[in-house]
């Protein structure tokens, strides 16, 4: 079932992308094609197959719990876009 | 109509660990703002996570302590979402296979039964960071510090019926990871906080109610009045023809009431997937059983050991025993002061009431278990009488010293010498001659009631040093003899 | 000198033929020259360039002698310099100045390299023709009117044309084996885990490894030397001792048993390419290799699993760029959503936002299981492939793309079509293997790849495969006219 221009607009507000409304048609258009892309897959048999989500199948490494980082806060935020005493700004949260 | 209340908890422990969960910044509450956050913990382009081993430790500990399954392959996912606390746009946590699965914790109801609570899950996550909600100019500030702080999550059963049942499942849970050393345990500095799950239905009915989210409850007194308080907030809802309706709410302390959260309102789609920058992480036996090994006394055991070892309630087994602090106080003072049952009593009720009083943590009492367990001794050697034990108390809790000092000091000492009681009693019969008289001309029914007179009047004349059982005795020999 | 390969380089380095601060100030001073024709590099960092020569020639001086000491090397802009920009050819990043380096570039500055620049990729490494960078379209050296290949179409230009001999890339569905194969270079994606991911911004984090670039063998070998080995801070970088490569590349091929996967080889492939394909087995049977017809039969079903998988990761790490602590933030948000929304939909392409809107939909309620879980299944069948593949055979050999460099704009606006020219590259990324694409000839006077793949860790076998290959061709010895 193709996307319509209402489930683009939900999908870009999951991802919170901003998009004009004359660019919808363009990007329903081309998302509709990239899944009739993907769509080809649902003919596959996977029946009994176990999902592989990492290449190499092997086990999370740990780390001892030391502290190793040290304060760069003003390193950090000289490249932020707004701060504030040590604070990132943004626009007012309401909870 | 008969309203039953159904109650769900989520707990989320801080856990204390040195550095964070994955990244090396230091945990410690209270730094400058973003001091203490990391290349990794801002969420900086390129950067990975790397798992700290202290929380997958921490997270068995827990696990084995509630009787559950530990995940022998658990997973890191995704759940994506946007918010300012939250750098990475997602939250690295564990969704089909969490680190800790079912168990069950008993908790020890105010009516002296025992209940117990399942516990759905529990799982390994990384903390958000705080937003200040303080004016900068009409922008609100985001402090970084706390993100990547380890979480345990710990998701109840909807096993609680009442707040004062859900109050003691917290309370039991916050005993038993203090009990561990997994987590401070201060909810002041949010080191564990609760989300409460509460519906109602008509008693009798199976189904569950539509349920609300009470969102970050963090001391036991709001968690007992949020939930209280939803719960007549649905009941008059529905009782008025209304509808629960099913969100997320925020309790305010000040209004005594829950409301909706408008940040929250947006039904979310979290589109949570394994997180491929992390691996599976692999529990060896060998690893779990070294865990096992190192557990201390859990609660439970303690409970137990305390109704065989020392003969008390279960009730008192389990108020002495819900922390470890109070446990161990009350072992010290009983290996001072001997006797187990006076010892649980004068914990349990005079220091107790002490503490509320001055409002004190049983780690700061003023009192320390060996002047209580010394007081203790001088009741049960005969020094110094219950009643004048209370005067000592008094002036332990006053820092006048160890019991030995006070009585000493002030006099205190029992008087258990027969002559010098018998001398009271002949001036205090001389001087109710009248009363004498009634009394031996009374029956037997009205003189107990007139022997607690004379009783009054020699402990009154020592000046309430005499041992009561020796005034009994000799007084009962004069009146009668 | 700007001929010399890194092995020539390192060897005039060794006899003191010429300094480090000589060949760096030749080279740069040919990017300025040159580079404007291609648009190869997105940063040139000419003073530190220099400053690191200088030390470079200070540690030779002082008796040091390591094989990149000195030599130059520019990096795919998605590796963090730290203090350089490191745009990942986004206007999200254009003023981003990382406050770190990225593993693989404090490696090579350890190894005494010289670092010339940052060079330009596909935006976020999602492309394979380098058109999608903010900072514009790369030119393949062999024909200005063509694209190089992408993503590290930059990286694939600039060593082709000679402005220096070696380069990093990345490579998630083919980004460093197509351009190679567009550009007439040699490329090669290591074995998952190989080569650390710190510091090497994301695009999806199981797919993704880093890669050396060169024009010979000879050359990704001494540089993935100094790239490869184990990393405390990328949990997905594996621990496993790293092989001399350059001791390898010397091996015979004799019973060396070559699999062509008939799959490689159907509809879609441009003949003259098979042609030069079944050319050089041919070459390799004369050094004695064996060749069997295999087949891997659920290659065709990678395309579809690989656009599923590679824009959920993706949708999922590029969330982080928000406007909030570094990179785009439009001006004068009005509340939190329109900060997010403005801020990500002016910093991203429009190639990045369809990635992030597919993947952002695969992974969302009710699709996740059709689409997430159905295309990791695949991945599981892709690999089976490989593993049965690998019973009868020790490297896979095919081509590396069906068609030579298109011409710029002509897929521009049909994303399909962009997607289908990775059809024999993505499959190696989905089961992790090691992946080599080498110079076998030309069409129309553009170049062509040929592909081998190889069991995990054997990357060490690539470089021999293609170094012996080498030796009897002069295909990657051929420069673009101008270059």
């Amino acid at each position: 079932m193709a996307l319509q221009r209402s489930d683009v607009e939900k999908i870009a507000h999951l991802a919170r992308l901003g998009l004009n409304d004359s660019e919808l048609p363009r990007i329903t258009d081309a998302l509709n094609s990239i899944l009739g892309l993907v769509d080809q897959m649902q003919a596959v048999d996977t029946t009994g197959i176990e999902p592989l989500a990492h290449p190499l199948e092997t086990t999370q490494r740990l780390r001892p719990d030391q502290v190793t980082e040290s304060n760069q806060r003003d390193r950090y935020q000289a490249i932020a876009p707004m701060t504030e005493n040590g604070l990132y700004l943004v626009p007012k949260v309401i909870d | 109509m008969q309203w039953e209340v159904v109650i769900g908890l989520e707990i989320h422990t801080q856990l204390a660990t040195q550095s964070k969960i994955f990244s090396g910044s230091a945990t410690t509450f209270g730094s400058e703002p973003n001091t203490q956050a990391s290349l990794v913990d801002l969420g900086m382009p390129g950067v990975l996570p790397v798992l700290n081993q202290e929380a997958v430790r921490m997270a068995c500990m827990f696990g084995l302590a509630i009787d559950a399954e530990i995940g022998p392959r658990n997973v890191f996912a995704r759940k994506n979402y946007f918010y300012p606390d939250l750098p990475k746009g997602y939250q690295i946590s564990q969704m089909d296979l969490p680190i800790v699965g079912k168990g069950h914790l008993d908790i020890a109801l105010e009516d002296g039964t025992i209940k117990r609570v399942g516990v759905t899950r529990a799982h390994l996550e990384e903390d958000a960071g705080k937003s200040l909600h303080e004016d900068f100019n009409g922008a609100t500030g985001i402090d970084l510090n706390r993100a990547g702080t380890p979480l345990l999550e710990i998701v109840s059963e909807p096993d609680m019926r009442s707040a004062k049942e859900a109050v003691a499942y917290v309370k039991a849970i916050h005993a038993l990871v203090r009990y561990l050393g997994i987590c401070d345990g201060n909810m002041a500095e949010g080191s564990l906080r609760c989300d409460c799950n509460v519906s109602i239905r008509p008693k009798g009915q199976v189904e569950f109610g539509t349920r609300c989210e009470i969102k970050n409850v963090n001391s036991f007194r709001f968690i007992e009045r949020a939930i209280n308080s939803e719960i007549q907030r649905q009941i008059d809802l529905i009782e008025d023809g209304g509808k629960v309706v099913q969100e997320t709410r925020l309790y305010d302390p000040n209004k005594d009431e829950t409301r909706s959260m408008r940040s929250k309102e947006e039904a979310n789609d979290y589109r949570y997937f394994p997180d491929p920058d992390l691996l599976p992480v692999v529990i060896e036996p060998a690893f779990l059983e070294s865990v096992r090994a190192s557990l201390p006394e859990l609660p439970t055991q303690k409970v137990k050991r305390f109704q065989s070892q020392y003969a008390l309630s279960a009730y008192d087994a389990n108020v002495l025993a819900s922390s470890r602090e109070q446990a161990e106080y009350f072992e010290k003072v009983v290996s001072i002061g001997g006797d187990a049952k006076l010892a649980a009593n004068w914990v349990m009720v005079e220091l107790g009431s002490l503490l509320n009083k001055l409002g004190l943590e049983i780690d700061q009492s003023p009192v320390s278990a060996e002047q209580l367990g010394g007081m203790l001794l001088r009741i049960s050697d005969n020094t110094i009488s219950g009643k004048i034990a209370k005067v000592v108390f008094e002036k332990m809790a006053a820092g006048e010293g160890s019991a030995d000092q006070i009585i000493e000091a002030e006099g205190l000492k029992q008087v258990t010498d027969s002559g010098a009681i018998e001398k009271v009693l002949d001036e205090v019969l001389a001087a109710n001659a009248e009363q004498v008289e009634q009394y031996r001309a009374a029956d037997e029914a009205k003189r107990g009631k007139m022997f607690g007179f004379f009783v009054g009047q020699a402990m009154k004349a020592s000046k309430g040093k005499a041992n009561p059982g020796q005034v009994n005795q000799l007084l009962k020999a004069k009146l009668e003899g | 000198m700007h001929q010399l390969s890194l092995a020539e380089i390192a060897r005039g380095l060794a006899d003191k033929s010429f300094s480090s601060q000589e060949l760096t100030g030749a080279l740069l001073s040919r990017i300025k020259q040159l580079d404007p024709q291609l648009n190869s590099f997105i940063t040139v960092t000419e003073q530190q360039a220099l400053d690191q020569a200088r030390a470079a020639d200070a540690r030779r001086a002082a008796g040091e002698n390591g094989a990149l000491l000195g030599a130059p090397i520019a990096h795919k802009d998605l590796f963090c310099t730290n203090g350089v920009r490191t745009s990942c050819g986004s206007k999200m990043l254009d003023t981003f100045t990382a406050p770190y380096d990225a593993t693989v570039v404090a490696k090579l500055a350890e190894a005494g390299m010289v670092t010339l620049g940052k060079t330009n990729m596909d935006e976020f490494a999602m492309g394979s023709a380098n058109e999608s960078s903010h900072y514009g379209a790369v030119k393949n050296p062999w024909n200005l009117e063509h694209v190089p290949g992408g993503s590290s179409g930059g990286s694939a230009a600039a060593v082709a044309a000679r402005l220096l001999p070696v380069a990093t890339g990345t490579d998630t569905g083919g980004s460093i084996r197509q351009p190679a194969a567009l550009t007439n270079l040699t490329g090669l994606k290591p074995t998952y885990g190989r080569v650390s991911r710190w510091g090497m911004i994301a695009y999806a984090s199981s797919l993704d490894q880093g890669g050396p670039m060169a024009r010979t063998a000879e050359d990704c070998a001494l540089l993935l030397q100094g790239m490869a080995g184990f990393d405390a801070k990328d949990s997905t970088c594996v621990d496993e001792p790293v092989p001399d490569y350059s001791a390898s590349l010397g091996a015979s091929l004799q019973g060396l048993r070559i699999g062509l996967p008939k799959e490689y080889f159907g509809a879609g492939l441009d003949p003259r390419i098979a042609d030069l394909v079944h050319a050089s087995v041919k070459e390799l049977e004369k050094l004695g290799a064996v060749v069997k017809e295999i087949s891997l039969p659920n290659m065709q079903h990678a395309i579809p699993a690989y656009y599923v998988i590679a824009p959920a990761e993706a949708s999922s790490n590029l969330s982080r760029f928000d406007g909030v602590r570094f990179g785009h933030r439009c001006a004068d948000p009005k509340d939190l959503t329109d900060l997010y929304e403005r801020s990500r939909g002016e910093g991203f392409g429009v190639e990045v936002q369809r990635r992030i809107m597919v993947g952002a939909y695969a992974l969302s309620a009710g699709y996740y299981d059709a689409y997430y879980l159905q295309a990791q299944k695949i991945r599981r069948l892709i690999k089976n492939d490989f593993m049965a593949a690998f019973h009868d055979v020790d490297v896979i050999l095919g081509p590396t793309t069906p068609n030579p460099a298109w011409k710029l704009g002509s897929k521009v606006s049909d994303p399909v079509a962009a997607y289908l020219e990775d059809v024999y590259t993505i499959t190696a990324n989905l089961a992790g293997l090691p992946g080599l694409s080498m110079p076998a000839g030309f069409v129309d006077g553009l170049p062509v790849g040929v592909q081998l793949l190889a069991p995990y860790f054997q990357e060490g076998r690539l470089l021999n495969v293609a170094h012996q290959y080498q030796q009897v061709t002069d295909w990657h010895t051929r420069a673009p006219n101008g270059f």
